[in-house]
């Protein structure tokens, strides 16, 4: 195993060696010591809205069952029978009074207590009462969005999550009454890669020109998007796409900021008022006026006024705030990652908000996307190149010695900065090796 | 043309990579549609793995001749096996004419030394056209829709 001043070798301020991302043992070491320890976000409060309801996740090595207990509160358990060590439950989702094992039909409540075994004079007196579900031992919601760690002890979420707080206060503001939905179907998309590279990708203001390059020559040259009253189905994709083509001025113009947990956000590259709800165009009137007749005039411009794209929650989610989406990362292999990607609904703003979510999320992350596919290869194309030894070091240097430290954030000089890889890898590195 | 012979002939387009033909199979308003979720009604306010209407369907065709479009580049080499073919007679919802025809798909592609499978229930709207059809909706239920799955960069 990688002695500390091993790992520390591999994180330099300017590269990170190419180990980070192709060493099984230090992926598995990833797993016990930064997604063991870490806050990871699972999700929100309303996909298990009434007692019972759960839904199955995955915390590191962790098969993990949320689930909704009978005295409200929302817990995470490792679904993993006490016995001999099966699944109690099924993968996906639904309601449950027990979670019953289908080996030797033990059963559980919803708080992970043993409740019945069958054949149970097999044991010695009292056994059995000290068998349980493995219940995570943190689980907090914050404003809606559900988050556990598998480490007993450690720093509470409102530490962990920092300055980055603000973007989960964005998002949800954003929604009139505070009130926001999981909805509108699951996209899950896998990729031979390692989980750092979308995470050090949804802030990289500098690949959408060249990436995306392909979406965005076909999107300048289709029919133009209507005008207010008269728009197609296409529009949405075809705004967003052209906006991923945005000139150097606007990447290098966008704010990009780090936390010291390696969490980061962007501002908004987006100058379509279409895409962007603060910027006047009179589909967003109706949402804008339901927002204001819940929080004022002045409190609506002020959360509008905001104009957030991506956020990451290092280490394992990704969440944009204008389009409501929710990205969550399972690591499962050194070199295999699958993402979950969720809308989010606001259900008192107008119902077209929603499809507009539909549409985005189809041409953004979607499985047949031309947008996602084509980041999808090239996280498969570094792996694949990362293999090679004749280069050690991966470079992340893009505004190194530049960056502007602005109350306990990190911002980057320019917004195509690579501040927030730097920040993660520090994290990364800070998690790794410390005791605890 | 039988709609069991237009369907091995739209197959035989995209397995030789003739996308533009392919695409003027479709009528200007027809939909390609391969939902998200098992029996999905809507695409509008569940999300779709594909909802292209004949606009995005042209502009899809036009990115995988793209220099830069990476996940395609090179293309993919497929065979689309289309078997099952039963005409379900006229659809309900639609005007004379149109012919509702349900098939089974099996499609193997090979790219950058990886082999994909994917395994479809698929539903034809097809719309008389002289002695052929255009497709006026195409619908392809791929068996692990919601399943975890890699980035689909071909056509089904």
């Amino acid at each position: 195993m990688a002695a500390n001043e091993q790992l520390a070798m591999l994180v330099q301020p300017d590269r990170v060696h190419r180990a980070v991302y192709t060493d099984p043992a230090i992926f598995e070491l990833e797993m016990e010591r930064l997604f063991g320890r870490a806050w990871l976000v699972l999700g929100h409060e309303s996909q298990v809205r009434k007692v019972g309801d759960y839904f199955t996740t995955r915390m590191a090595r962790e098969p993990v069952v949320v689930v909704r207990q009978d005295d409200g509160q929302v817990a995470a358990l490792v679904n993993r029978c006490a016995h001999r060590g099966s699944m109690v439950c099924a993968e996906g989702r639904g309601n449950v009074e027990r979670f019953v094992c289908p080996y030797h039909g033990w059963s559980y409540d919803r708080a992970g207590e043993l409740k019945a075994a069958p054949f149970s004079s097999g044991y010695a007196p009292g056994k059995l009462a000290e068998l349980r579900l493995h219940a995570v031992p943190r689980v907090r919601v914050y404003r809606g969005f559900i988050f556990a760690s598998l480490a007993p002890r450690g720093e509470s979420l409102e530490e962990f999550l920092g300055p980055a707080k603000a973007s989960f206060d964005d998002l949800v503001d954003r929604a009139p009454g505070g009130e926001l939905e999981v909805a509108g179907g699951v996209f899950k998309h896998t990729y031979q890669g390692n989980w750092k590279l979308m995470i050090e990708n949804h802030l990289d203001g500098a690949h959408p020109a060249y990436v995306h390059a392909s979406s965005v020559a076909v999107a300048r040259n289709a029919p133009e998007p209507g005008k207010p009253g008269e728009e197609h189905y296409y529009d949405i994709a075809v705004r967003q796409m052209r906006q991923n083509g945005a000139p150097e001025s606007v990447w290098e113009g966008t704010g990009i900021w780090a936390t010291p947990r390696g969490h980061g956000y962007m501002g908004d590259y987006h100058d379509d008022d279409r895409l962007v709800a603060g910027l006047g165009n009179p589909v967003f009137d109706e949402y804008r006026a339901r927002l204001a007749a819940e929080v004022g005039e002045k409190r609506a411009d002020q959360i509008l006024r905001v104009t957030l794209w991506n956020t990451i929650v290092y280490p394992n989610c990704s969440f944009m705030s204008q389009f409501r989406q929710l990205r969550i990362i399972h690591p499962l292999a050194v070199d295999r990652s699958v993402v979950y990607t969720y809308s989010l609904r606001m259900p008192k703003a107008p119902e077209r908000m929603f499809r507009d979510t539909v549409a985005f999320a189809n041409v953004v992350n979607g499985t047949g996307s031309w947008v996602l596919t084509d980041d999808l290869e090239v996280y498969e194309r570094i792996q694949r190149a990362l293999g090679s030894g004749a280069m050690e070091w991966l470079y992340i240097g893009r505004g190194h010695g530049r960056d502007v430290e602005e109350g306990g954030v990190r911002r980057g000089a320019t917004g195509t900065s690579e501040v927030f890889i730097r920040a993660q890898m520090r994290a990364w590195l800070d998690y790794m090796t410390r005791d605890a | 043309m039988t709609p069991e012979q237009f369907l091995y002939h739209e197959a035989r387009l995209l397995d030789t990579q003739r996308f533009e033909e392919w695409l003027a199979l479709f009528t200007e308003d027809a939909t390609y549609w391969v939902p998200l979720e098992r029996g999905q009604k809507d695409p509008y306010e569940t999300s779709s793995i594909i909802h292209d209407d004949r606009t995005l369907l042209e502009l899809r065709v036009k990115q995988m001749r793209h220099p830069r479009a990476h996940a395609r580049v090179p293309l993919a080499r497929t065979v689309h096996q289309v078997t099952n073919v039963m005409v379900l007679g006229e659809h309900p919802e639609e005007k004379a004419g149109e012919v509702h025809v349900a098939s089974a798909l099996q499609v193997l592609e090979f790219r950058n030394e990886r082999e994909r499978h994917y395994g479809a229930l698929v539903e034809h709207r097809l719309r008389k056209s002289g002695d052929t059809f255009r497709i006026a909706h195409k619908r392809v239920d791929l068996v692990n829709s919601e399943g975890e799955l890699d980035g689909i960069a071909v056509i089904l």
